[in-house]
């Protein structure tokens, strides 16, 4: 059962709100942004020597942590030759006075059932190509989002970790005997994931009047309400979630839309950016900075 | 999905696998006062999806600490009947169904004057007794229908319809199959007289234009639902004075 929120991720004062909204409304924010600027950007990936798959992205004060597992199971009766894609989210206590342990509550849940439509809709990966022995073996992978603080906009930071672990995780070096034996060796991987289309999401926040992105944690006390959007790096819209207690007119839909999906097509490119996917076109404010043990961390100072 | 097991969706004649025109709801019941118990009930009927509704409140709640000082909490559960489906479903909540109840809380929110009952609980159940596609839009019209059953004072009714794209086509009120084999499902919910979109989701993918154009199918199909949800409290409360 869902239940009105009694006790706030965040309490902020009414005269803050007001300051909150009116600075919006003038176009400007407290820490200085304009509404459509991405707060700065961090991420390291390879950050996890157990985990196939691993980053941690750190967006403002939110960080999440996104480890991706790779192992073998049987596909779903319904596909057959296809691999297996499962996401799951868990608000750990550590990143927010208002998160308690227990299983995953229904913020959490909506968080990692929203990524995944978004990369299982538009195919991020190419599951055809994670299958071992035809109908009976196949890769699962096992997208876990960690979030280690909250900031502020976990959906969008969640969503930049996971594709960040999604590209640069591996697959696990596998051989095959005679009576169908599968002998993984973990300590070697053969090949990358097959990642064959990139999508995160922008969330556009309805702060007063105004359509703000990246919201921080108290920004988002005011916010009545957002719109999650799936951006693909072809620029088509891959997933689409309103989500808290207030609405978005017709012409707010239509404006957070169309702004989220411009946002998108540059944060995508800012994630390709700080992974090193792309040469050194507009990288003077990028460091690609090797951190021991094949971990890589690389940050901006500027905005997505 | 095997391509040989995939269903013709929309045929040469332009109709699709049950005969509907692309832009036509399925054929649509409704109901309000089904339950006695209940301040406020409903029944709603999208083919073969159908919904009950029941609003108890305002009261207090069985928590007693699950209040607010200014305001009446909702409390919004969506919930599938183990016999709603093809195969039986689990009665335990689903994942899915945990998702579902917060956004059609979140969908009603911004109609009911919560503010009116401080230190009470709105309680909205919705069973689905039988899920054929379209199961959340039709929830939301039946928990709309519940709330004015109920006297709760609103803002305005939400009404909803999921549109989708099948076979390269945008189609109104998709059912089970079109959601299964078709490229995209979006439902929304709209609060008619107060411009307010109150839910909005997608599975799939959309360009902007198509996305633009599917909006507008389901604005028309929420047209035709509204004025359904209001012929039906007249036909209840209406009452000719001689």
């Amino acid at each position: 059962m869902s239940v009105t929120p009694t006790s706030p991720e965040v309490i902020i004062s009414r005269l803050k709100a007001d300051t909150l909204s009116s600075l919006a409304k003038k176009g400007v924010r407290a820490d200085g942004r304009g509404l459509e600027e991405f707060r700065e950007l961090k991420i390291a990936t390879e950050y996890l020597p157990k985990a196939e798959g691993s980053a941690l992205v750190k967006l403002g004060d939110t960080q999440v942590l996104v480890g991706v597992k790779l192992e073998l199971g049987s596909p779903y009766p319904d596909a057959p030759d296809e691999g297996v894609l499962v996401v799951s989210a868990e608000f750990v206590p550590t990143a927010s006075p208002a998160f308690e342990p227990g299983p995953p509550d229904e913020n959490a849940i909506e968080l990692a059932r929203v990524i995944d439509r978004v990369l299982r809709e538009c195919s991020v990966i190419d599951t055809s190509k994670l299958v071992v022995v035809p109908g009976r073996k196949v890769w699962v992978v096992w997208i876990d989002i960690y979030v280690l603080d909250h900031g502020g906009n976990l959906v969008d930071a969640s969503s930049i970790a996971t594709l960040a672990a999604l590209l640069t995780a591996r697959v696990p070096k596998h051989t095959l005997t005679e009576d169908e034996l599968i002998h993984v060796d973990r300590s070697t991987s053969s090949e990358p994931l097959p990642i064959v289309r990139r999508a995160l999401t922008v969330s556009v926040g309805k702060l007063g009047d105004s359509l703000v992105i990246d919201p921080t944690l108290e920004e988002e006390g005011v916010i009545t309400s957002k719109l999650i959007v799936g951006v693909s790096d072809d620029g088509m819209i891959a997933g689409l979630q309103k989500s808290g207690n207030g609405y978005l007119t017709l012409q707010e839909i239509e404006n957070a839309v169309s702004l989220a999906l411009r946002k998108g097509a540059e944060l995508i490119l800012r994630v390709d950016e700080l992974l090193g996917r792309r040469e050194a076109a507009t990288t003077e404010d990028v460091k690609g900075v090797e951190c021991g043990e094949g971990q890589r961390e690389s940050e901006s100072s500027d905005n997505a | 999905m095997l391509e040989s097991e995939r269903p013709k969706l929309i045929g040469e004649n332009g109709l699709r696998h049950d005969g509907r025109r692309i832009d036509e709801l399925r054929p649509v019941k409704m109901e309000v006062g089904i339950l006695t118990n209940a301040s406020g009930s409903a029944y709603v009927e999208f083919g073969k999806t159908r919904v009950i509704a029941a609003v108890y409140g305002p009261r207090e709640p069985p928590q007693k600490y699950m209040v607010l000082p200014h305001r009446a909490v909702l409390r919004c559960r969506y919930h599938m009947a183990p016999f709603s489906t093809d195969e039986r479903k689990n009665p335990a909540p689903s994942r899915r169904e945990i998702e579902l109840s917060k956004v059609a809380r979140e969908a009603l929110e911004p109609v009911i004057l919560s503010e009116l009952f401080p230190r009470t609980s709105i309680d909205i159940f919705i069973e689905v007794i039988s899920a054929d596609g379209g199961t959340r839009t039709a929830a939301l019209n039946a928990a709309s229908l519940a709330l004015a059953d109920a006297g709760i004072p609103m803002r305005d009714l939400v009404a909803a319809v999921a549109v989708g794209k099948v076979e390269g086509h945008l189609i109104l009120d998709v059912d089970q199959v079109e959601d299964n084999y078709g490229e995209a499902d979006m439902p929304v919910a709209v609060a008619p007289s107060l411009n307010a979109v109150t839910l909005l989701q997608l599975n799939g993918v959309l360009s902007s234009s198509e996305f633009s154009e599917a909006f507008k199918l389901a604005l028309k199909g929420i047209g035709e639902i509204y004025r359904l949800q209001k012929e039906t409290l007249r036909n209840k409360y209406l009452v000719k004075v001689e």
